[in-house]
Parts: structure tokens; C-alpha cells; sequence
């Protein structure tokens, strides 16, 4: 369901905390989501491949996970070239592309794809649990961070319940089609879900009260302060902001 | 009274419970006494209301009327109920409610955790307890991808690390396989606290109980009321050990 595929490795990244890899991961992608220069938004793919580089992640894995932004960027390759004002670059019959169509374009492929090799990088590198104890340590309420949690736990058991219902439907003859029939097992199905959630929901809430729950979030990983997380979260820190600043005054 | 007998762990007097909206007494006018030393197994069919009595006991479900006592203290609120939760390990019938944690070791400790040890303290009670359960290689595991047998065990862990005085089993055997069966059956003879388990197999509680009680219509039957034997015998239940009343 959900894969930690990235979770688990040894690099330098691997061992840096997870608060701090968030905040670099935050700090980092939002002065990338500031740039509007295209020179300048390689860099920030210079910063997210070296990223990549130094969690050790297999580049095919990496190309897989970003497959679905491939086709977003391709719809924009298509529509915004044609559709944009501005000086014609070719023609191609009736056909006109536009030369800030294509700078906005690669812009937009250039800074999506490093702010997402940034979070493979940085965030996709620990797994949930870690997640939720950086957040908490960077003081996301505890409501957030358990929801989050919550929600990685249960929501395979969920699926696990969608599947049992329609195994259980389908055992009995039901061929899903386009018609009432279906629409209304379908609905039925849904509504079942919702109801077994909510009573799981109900049940969780009961066992965390039989093991002394009284809402307070506890967690086991603790991370060491060390010297490399706080170089690195500096050095992210600085290049983000050196590479903003250096935009905003020579740019 | 016996109130306050020491020997008294769990008393209930004549509770009556139905669930909200329906008009059906799952329990009805039920007596249980657990005292200390008692090892109690419960075989009853589906729906017969094993389940909810446990609950009413952890008071999840509020009843009707009739009197708690747990520990020598009459419990009527919620606010009575929460200091003797910690001290009664239920283990429910569904792991999937009870493990709600990532990883294996958060889970088992989070108990000791909200009971007030500190985080080392906590991990080196969760560590000993998977241990003593011989399923300390799933500490790191993540809680959602056990087998359904697996997540039992580490219920059960999670349910022993908060050292209850006295031990609720939902169904502890079910999808267990023989092996861990066995461990189990182990682990509880070797407790020192008393505890009730709920199960449907004959010879698994009787190996860890030395009582036998039953339960029809909301109330409990105990073992000079009924007859739980196995047979050798032709039988029209064939050679599957059941219940004569
Ligand atoms: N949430 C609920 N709302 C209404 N009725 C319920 C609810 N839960 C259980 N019941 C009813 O209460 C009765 C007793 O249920 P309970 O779960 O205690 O049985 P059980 O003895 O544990 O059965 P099993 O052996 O199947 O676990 C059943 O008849 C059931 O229909
Ligand atoms: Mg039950």
C-alpha cells in the first residue's frame, strides 16, 4: 500500500534527524518555488541531484516515483507553447510556439522536478514513524501528527476491509457493471466502509484508554544532536538563502 | 461485605447491560467474582455476550445497573475507571484495534510510556516483554505488515508490558498456530496474576484454567452448572470437544 521504498539505507542523509531534514527539505523547496529565473532554477536542480547523490537512491526507483509528474509536465509541454503570447520562436503550419511558452514550461519542469527530488531525497529517506516524531519535534500540534500517523496505520486496514466486502460480493455473483444494480452495491459498500471505520475508530480509541492513553504523544527515536546536523541544516539554510538573495539582487 | 476483601480482585453484581437503542439485556443480572489466584476460562457461543462483559469490567461500556468493584473501590464514572485500566491487561479480540502504533517497539511501549517511565526505561520494559514472548526479531517490524498470528503476539506483549495485576484474554488463541499455542500456554501458566481468558478451544483453556465458566442469557454459568469433558465416544458432535449443559 503505502511503500517505504527509500526508508531504509545507511547513507548520510539516512542518519540525519528527521527534524532537520524537514526543515532543510521546507526551507529549501520554498526559495526553490520562489525562483523565477531559469538559469537560476538549475541550481536548484544542482542542489536535489546532489541531494539524491548523497542518500545513495537508486536513480530507476527515483525515475519511477516521478513517472506521474512526467505526464503532468507533458500536458503543460503540450498546451502552454501553443496557448502563450509573445514573441514566435517556429512555426509549424498553423502552428505557432512561443518562446515565453517555453521558458515558462521549462521552468515549471525544472523547479517541480528538483522540489520533488529534494522531498525523495529528504523526506522520502525516513520512514512514517520518523516523519512523525520530526514533525512533532519541530512542534506540529500532536492532533496533526497523530492524525498522520493514524492514517498510515489504518488506512491499510481499511483497504484490507474494501477488499473483504468485495470479495465477499463477488463470491456471491456480483460482476460490476453499468448498471443500478452495481451503483447501488457500490454504495452499499461504501457506506459498510464508513461504518466499520467508524467502529474501528471507536474500538481504537477504547484500547489506547485501556493502556493509560491521556492524550499525550510519546516517542521512542531520539536522535543524538550532533555536529552534522547542525552543518547541515546551516549549509542548506545558507544556500537557500544566498541563492534568493543572489536572484533577487543580480537577476 | 466483601468489599474490601483483599482477596477480591474483580466483582460484579448484578449487572444488567443492553446497547444503546436496542432492548435486549446482554447481560442480565450477571455475578462474577475474580479473586486473586483465580484462573478462569470462559467458553460460551458467538454472541453470547463474552466480549461486552469484558468491556463492562474495563468500563467501556457503562451498565445499566449493578454495582463494579474493582480492587476493593466501587467504580460508577469514568474518572474512576481510568487509574484501574492500567492495571488490567485486555487483550481484545481484534489486534488490529490495539496495535495503532508504527513500529512493533512503539506500540509495546507505549504503555509503560503513558504509565510514567521514562523513554529508556519504557524501551527496556518493551524489549524484555517481546522477549519473554520470543518475538523480540520484530521490534523494528512494522505493526501493519504482521500476520494476523504475529500481531496477536505482539498484543499480547503490549498487554504484559504494562504489568497488569490481573490479565482480561479475548480469544488469545485464535490464529495462533500450535507452536505458539504452546508458548503461550507457557507464558500463562508461569504468571503469577489471575486472569479470565475467553476462548473456543477445549484444550487450550483447559491447560491454563483450573476453573470452567459459561455464560447463557447475560449470565455467567459456572462449573457445577455445566460439563465440559471430551469424548471418546461416537457422538452426533463427532470428536469436536463441546458443551453439555
Ligand atoms: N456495538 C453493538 N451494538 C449493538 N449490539 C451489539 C454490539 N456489539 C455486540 N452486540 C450484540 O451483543 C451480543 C453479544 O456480543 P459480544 O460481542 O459480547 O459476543 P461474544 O460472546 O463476544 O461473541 P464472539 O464469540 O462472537 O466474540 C450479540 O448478540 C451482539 O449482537
Ligand atoms: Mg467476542
Amino acid at each position: 500500500m503505502i511503500e517505504e521504498k527509500f526508508a531504509f539505507g545507511n547513507s548520510m542523509i539516512h542518519g540525519l534527524s528527521p527534524a532537520v531534514r524537514i526543515v532543510s527539505a521546507g526551507v529549501l523547496s520554498s526559495c526553490a518555488a520562489l525562483c523565477d529565473n531559469l538559469y537560476m532554477s538549475g541550481a536548484y536542480l544542482g542542489i536535489a541531484l546532489v541531494l539524491c547523490c548523497m542518500a545513495k537512491l537508486n536513480w530507476k526507483d527515483v525515475l519511477l516515483r516521478l513517472k506521474p509528474v512526467f505526464w503532468f509536465l507533458l500536458m503543460i509541454w503540450i498546451v502552454l507553447p501553443l496557448t502563450f503570447d509573445g514573441e514566435v520562436l517556429f512555426k509549424y503550419g498553423i502552428l505557432e510556439f512561443t518562446r515565453p511558452g517555453i521558458e515558462l514550461c521549462a521552468k515549471i519542469t525544472v523547479k517541480s522536478v528538483s522540489i520533488l527530488l529534494m522531498f525523495t531525497a529528504l523526506i522520502a529517506t525516513m520512514s512514517i514513524a520518523s516523519l512523525g516524531n520530526g514533525l512533532h519535534r519541530i512542534h506540529v500540534p500532536d492532533k496533526m501528527v497523530f492524525l498522520l500517523l493514524m492514517s498510515y496505520r489504518y488506512i491499510a486496514v481499511i483497504q484490507e476491509e474494501y477488499h473483504r466486502l468485495l470479495r465477499a460480493a463477488k463470491f456471491r455473483g456480483f460482476v460490476p457493471g453499468t448498471n443500478l444494480h452495481s451503483y447501488k452495491t457500490f454504495a452499499y459498500l461504501a457506506g459498510m466502509l464508513f461504518v466499520r471505520a467508524s467502529l474501528r475508530a471507536r474500538r481504537v480509541h477504547n484500547a489506547m484508554l485501556c493502556r493509560g492513553f491521556h492524550r499525550k504523544f510519546y516517542t521512542l527515536d531520539l536522535y543524538q544532536p550532533n555536529v552534522l546536523n547542525t552543518v547541515f541544516l546551516t549549509g542548506t539554510c545558507l544556500a537557500g538563502v544566498a541563492l534568493v538573495l543572489f536572484e533577487r539582487v543580480w537577476m | 461485605m466483601t468489599v474490601n476483601d483483599p482477596i477480591n480482585v474483580i466483582r460484579l453484581e448484578d449487572i444488567c447491560y443492553a446497547y444503546p437503542g436496542t432492548d435486549t439485556n446482554v447481560l442480565n443480572h450477571l455475578d462474577l467474582e475474580i479473586n486473586k489466584g483465580h484462573r478462569i476460562g470462559m467458553m460460551a457461543p458467538n454472541g453470547s455476550g463474552k466480549t461486552t462483559l469484558l468491556h463492562v469490567i474495563m468500563g467501556l461500556c457503562r451498565p445499566d445497573s449493578g454495582t463494579i468493584t474493582i480492587f476493593g473501590k466501587v467504580l460508577k464514572e469514568e474518572k474512576d475507571f481510568v487509574p484501574v485500566r492500567s492495571k488490567i491487561g485486555l487483550l481484545f479480540q481484534d489486534s488490529d484495534d490495539q496495535l495503532f502504533c508504527p513500529t512493533v517497539l512503539d506500540d509495546v511501549a507505549f504503555g509503560p510510556l503513558n504509565l510514567g517511565f521514562s523513554r529508556e526505561d519504557a524501551i527496556d520494559i518493551a524489549r524484555m516483554t517481546l522477549e519473554r514472548l520470543g518475538i523480540e526479531a520484530f521490534e523494528r517490524h512494522i505493526t501493519h505488515r504482521l500476520s494476523g498470528g504475529q500481531k496477536r503476539l505482539v498484543a499480547m506483549a503490549a498487554v504484559l508490558a504494562m504489568g497488569p495485576d490481573v490479565l482480561l484474554l479475548d480469544e488469545p488463541t485464535a490464529g495462533l498456530d500450535n507452536k505458539v499455542q504452546k508458548k503461550l500456554i507457557h507464558i500463562l501458566n508461569r504468571l503469577d496474576i489471575p486472569y479470565f481468558v475467553i476462548s473456543h478451544e477445549f484444550d487450550f483453556v483447559s491447560s491454563v484454567t483450573d476453573r470452567i465458566y459459561s455464560m447463557e442469557n447475560g449470565r455467567i454459568l459456572k462449573d457445577d452448572e455445566i460439563h465440559i469433558h471430551r469424548h471418546e465416544h461416537v457422538h452426533k458432535h463427532g470428536r469436536h470437544p463441546h458443551i453439555h449443559k
